[in-house]
């Protein structure tokens, strides 16, 4: 990867990540009401480590469901070629419940938009938390704000942050890019 | 984010201007708009901002439902046409006709007409999105997408496949799509039908001929079979409906002697006992009711994915 630069490595990722699932538990206790929601493709990859590290936890029966937000993007005709859909796979109604969203990288807010118009095609939650692994914080389009947090990332709107997973990159970690890589 | 993927055409004509890789990326957003259509909520709001005209200059009932349905459930802008109750009946061309209802900002036109071709001409002069729902005895791109999508679902990849087309070919845009559809997607085509119902150089496309319906059921994986379209036929084509019920339906009777799976679809209108018998149409191999259920998914995947190039 050139010029790009770690900014979290594997060691502090997985703290961070019982770091969160610590949190997640102080907050929900025994997550009677709640349910684990990852926004597809990338935030999945984060939900599936934090329900994979909660149960290890002792928390087992928490739902889990893998949310698709291609056909509610606001950008879907804007940009220069369609985004690909992946699957959507809620098995249960969000009716009611306390909705845990996950994503990687809070960066405009767009995304986040999006999962929660499509989250409300599932039920009326009671409440919804944002976990988000980075929230960088100084380029947000819209008034949204994560709950939990991984890490702040303060950087230029050109710059990427991808967070990478050892299952899908070899490695665990955060990485810097001065701008988007091709 | 998920791999960029687009269509190589503005216009979705026919199949025979498709690629591979765009049969290939309809059916992959199909398969997501199928879990949305069987959500307890069956919209998203991809499509807000876009307005679709139907221009229906031929009659139609399953064709226009499935796209008014999947338009609405893009939360696309749909008006609705028929040449019946309209201006045509005074004259005025095609063309004048639809700048007409452009000019009141359309950006997709759906249009079904009886002339071969008319949505190649329009495609020449106007701005917006075609998409054919079926032009004369041409092509009906849509009902071929939806037929291979069902057909995939059924028995997995089609290459290698052994798919048998049975009926009134010479009259059929359905038949023709198929063939165009099922090539590309790498499957073996073979059609059957009376002498009188097969065009004679139809082997050019690649397709096999036979004219013995036992055998080619017996060859077959999945048969599609095909009405007699007996509105487009000024001459004799056959001597009856009964004689063609006895020598091209298909029976249960048939069906029991194969010791095989066969999987049996119909685009419809079925005229039940002469193409196919009540008794087949409704047991356990037909899958007619799935191919409309997948008609509105494998619209509303086209309909997207050509919004997403304008």
């Amino acid at each position: 990867m050139e010029n790009s630069r770690i900014i979290m490595n594997s060691a502090r990722f997985g703290l961070t990540i019982r770091r969160l699932c610590h949190q997640l538990i102080e907050h929900y206790d025994d997550f009677s009401n709640a349910c684990l929601v990852g926004v597809q493709p990338r935030g999945v990859w984060l939900s599936d480590l934090l329900h994979k590290n909660l149960q290890e936890l002792g928390v087992n029966n928490l739902e889990h469901g893998k949310l698709d937000i291609t056909f509610y993007r606001d950008d879907f005709r804007t940009r220069e070629k369609p985004l690909k859909a992946s699957p959507t796979d809620m098995p249960f109604l969000v009716e009611d419940k306390e909705v845990i969203l996950v994503d990687d990288v809070l960066y405009t807010g767009r995304t986040i938009q999006a999962a929660m118009t499509a989250l409300n095609d599932f039920g009326r939650p009671r409440k919804v938390a944002l976990v988000s692994m980075v929230d960088r914080q100084f380029n947000r389009d819209l008034p949204i704000q994560p709950d939990f947090v991984g890490m702040r990332v303060d950087a230029l709107d050109k710059a990427y942050v991808s967070v990478e997973y050892v299952q899908h990159h070899g490695q665990d970690q955060i990485l810097l890019f001065p701008q988007k890589p091709e | 984010m998920a791999t960029l993927q687009q269509l190589s055409t503005r216009h979705v004509l026919g199949i025979k201007y498709l690629t591979e890789a765009d049969i290939n990326l309809i059916f992959e957003t199909a398969e997501e708009f199928k879990e949305v259509i069987n959500r307890p909520i069956k919209k998203v709001p991809s499509l807000r901002d876009i307005t679709v005209a139907n221009l229906f200059f031929e009659n139609s009932t399953r064709t226009r439902i499935s796209f008014e349905l999947a338009e609405k459930r893009l939360s696309a802008d749909v008006v609705n046409f028929s040449a019946s109750s309209s201006s045509v009946k005074k004259g005025e061309t095609l063309l004048d006709t639809v700048n007409n209802i452009l000019s009141m900002k359309v950006d997709m036109v759906v249009m079904r007409h009886p002339a071969p071709g008319a949505h190649h001409f329009l495609s020449r002069h106007i701005d917006a999105n075609i998409i054919n729902a079926g032009d004369g005895t041409h092509e009906h791109p849509t009902q071929a997408l939806l037929d291979s999508f069902s057909m995939r679902e059924q028995i997995g990849d089609l290459r290698g496949k052994n798919i048998a087309i049975i009926g009134d070919i010479l009259h059929s845009r359905v038949a023709l799509s198929n063939i165009f559809c099922l090539t590309k997607l790498g499957a073996n085509v073979r059609v059957c039908g009376p002498p009188t119902l097969i065009p004679k150089y139809i082997k050019e496309l690649g397709v096999e001929v036979s004219y013995d319906i036992r055998d080619t059921l017996h060859w077959c994986d999945v048969a599609n079979i095909l009405r007699i379209q007996l509105e487009r036929q000024d001459l004799r084509y056959i001597p009856s409906l009964r004689e063609y019920a006895q020598y091209f339906g298909v029976s249960r009777e048939l069906l029991d002697e194969l010791d095989k799976p066969i999987v049996i679809m119909h685009p419809g209108p079925i005229n039940r006992g002469v193409e196919i018998t009540s008794e087949v149409a409704d047991s356990e191999h037909s899958i007619i009711l799935q191919q409309v259920e997948n008609g509105v998914a494998v619209r509303m995947a086209v309909l997207y994915l050509l919004a997403a190039m304008r």
